[in-house]
């Protein structure tokens, strides 16, 4: 606990260090506001329009949580199908790879296009991009079994669904959450590419890929700045709350967890 | 008609009368002319060729010899983890599948599944054949204690040395009170000390619980050390070179290695074993 402590003390006073070389470099090459806005006037922005910004925070965290949930749920249903049998996973793998290659940007406006903007649509875009990394890991989780653990369950008689649910399924646990820390990181970039092309009908209540368009449009440079922290932070929060997760169910017996708790 | 049925009746009787009979005699483990092959066509993919082997209850006997011998495979066999080619196994009468209730195998490496306690990993027999979580508990209890690990019961097995590991799983497998243990080079990842002193523990469950065991092993002394009898096999394909009976007297104990007779046996053994090697 103590290194964390000195780690945040470290962290926080880089931060304050390139606050102050990006007013240093505004105030030598004397920059317009709209060019680059000082530390000063993005946080101004941030309290003026402090309700907007909460909004559309609000709704790209729902998207990009709602969009991961669901692809949590489909991703462990489609790996449990691929644990079955090593010919459907043959059969049906090489398109999840598709799945992670296809660009996600180009795959976007078709969907836009095809289901209308809004909330539904955005999610479906960052469903699409979190569904590999839950597929691949899951199911590597749930075939890497020790055959010895397997034949262990066999000389007990053990039914295929024991072995899935008492073996295989917390076996592929620590698995699973490496998917979901993926997943996690690129769930946010999804839903604000989404909204991009379109993830709202009216001004003023789209999430932040929605108003980061507007803002540079009217060239708001500094809520702009706003929006672009506001999305780090969002993020970040979701990628916390999958370490805190992680840590939660493995910590007790998985050495990978057990790590964080020495720090 | 009613002489029919008398003579019928007659006829049960004299069949559960043989089967009274042939469970008394029917050894622990009968193998006749046991061959794996892995594949058809090349013959040097023959693993084990024409084993015979017959263990009578009670009786532990070690299978030694260098590798490619396929003392594993033999020991898969029995477990029916593997399918046989030719030949037949049986234990206590059944087949090696039917046989898997009174029957438990212990592996080379301990096996334990992380995310359970001691505990839970020791009932997980028990909780797969369906017995009640309080009825389970309370025996794994009591083998946890029989091994002398009742106070470790609630840990995770990373917590646990390799030593403490090898004890759960033995334990594990005693729970279940099985007639007959597999074991498939089980201490060989331990130091010579915790394996000495898991070796006595081992001979005195038996003595307690009266189980046959089939052990498989690359160590001379721990071979000599537990068993009544010990088979070397020879390699490239897989048969019986050697059947030497070990007849130490029971209790063995740390005393027992420093006689004489084991010394001699450690001697003839090995002699046997280095003899399969050369070839």
């Amino acid at each position: 606990m103590k290194r964390i402590g000195i780690n945040l003390a470290t962290s926080l006073f880089i931060f304050g260090g390139l606050l102050l070389v990006w007013q240093g470099i505004i105030w030598l090459f004397t920059l317009q506001p709209y060019l680059l806005p000082s530390p000063l006037r993005v946080a101004q922005s941030v309290v003026e329009n402090f309700s907007s910004l909460m909004t559309s925070l609000g709704i790209t965290a729902v998207e990009a949580a709602g969009g991961l949930a669901a692809s949590l749920v489909v991703g462990i249903l489609i790996a449990l199908l691929f644990a079955q049998s090593p010919w459907v996973r043959k059969m049906f793998y090489p398109y999840t790879i598709l799945l992670q290659t296809v660009p996600i940007v180009a795959i976007a406006p078709l969907i836009l296009m095809w289901f209308g903007a809004g909330l539904g649509s955005v999610m479906l875009v960052t469903f699409i991009i979190c569904l590999a990394p839950i597929i691949a890991n899951t199911t590597q989780g749930l075939i890497s079994v020790d055959r010895n653990m397997v034949d262990l369950f066999l000389m007990h008689n053990a039914s295929r669904p024991q072995v899935l649910l008492k073996l295989r399924m917390p076996h592929a646990l620590p698995s699973i959450f490496t998917g979901i820390r993926i997943s996690a990181g690129i769930a946010v970039i999804g839903a604000i590419t989404g909204e991009l092309f379109g993830g709202a009908s009216r001004v003023g209540v789209g999430g932040i890929g929605y108003a980061i368009q507007y803002a540079s449009s009217q060239l708001q440079t500094d809520y702009l700045f706003a929006l672009v922290l506001a999305a780090s932070v969002l993020g970040f929060v979701f990628f916390f709350i999958t370490m805190f997760l992680e840590w939660y169910f493995l910590h007790q017996w998985h050495e990978s967890a057990r790590s964080l708790d020495e720090e | 008609m009613s002489t029919g049925a008398v003579s019928k009746e007659d006829l049960t009787a004299a069949a559960a009368n043989t089967a009274a009979v042939s469970t008394v005699v029917e050894p622990a483990i009968a193998i006749k002319g046991a061959t794996k092959r892995y594949g058809t066509r090349t013959p040097g993919a023959t693993v084990l060729d024409g084993i015979d082997l017959t263990v009578a209850k009670k009786e532990f006997v070690s299978i030694i010899g260098p590798s490619g011998c396929g003392k594993s495979t033999l020991l898969k066999l029995v477990a029916g983890l593997n399918p046989i080619t030719k030949g037949s196994i049986a234990i206590d009468g059944m087949t090696p599948e039917a046989a898997r209730e009174i029957v438990s195998f212990i592996f080379q490496d301990a096996t334990l599944l992380p995310w359970r306690t001691v505990r839970q990993n020791v009932v997980l027999g028990l909780e797969l054949e369906g017995v009640a979580k309080a009825r389970r508990n309370e025996k794994a209890d009591a083998v946890l204690h029989l091994v002398g690990l009742a106070h470790v019961a609630d840990k995770f097995p990373r917590e646990l040395s390799g030593g403490m590991k090898m004890r759960v799983s033995i334990a594990r497998a005693l729970a279940t009170r099985p007639k007959v243990l597999l074991l498939d080079e089980p201490f060989a990842a331990l130091d010579e000390m915790t394996r000495d002193r898991i070796n006595e523990d081992l001979l005195r469950l038996r003595e307690e619980q009266g189980w046959t065991a089939l052990f498989v092993t690359h160590s001379v002394a721990e071979a000599v050390f537990l068993s009544t009898r010990i088979i070397v096999l020879a390699p490239h394909p897989g048969r019986i070179a050697h059947d030497l009976a070990i007849d130490l007297p029971f209790p063995r104990t740390e005393a027992t290695r420093g006689t004489p007779e084991f010394e001699r046996y450690i001697v003839e053994v090995s002699r046997a074993l280095r003899g399969v090697s050369a070839r």
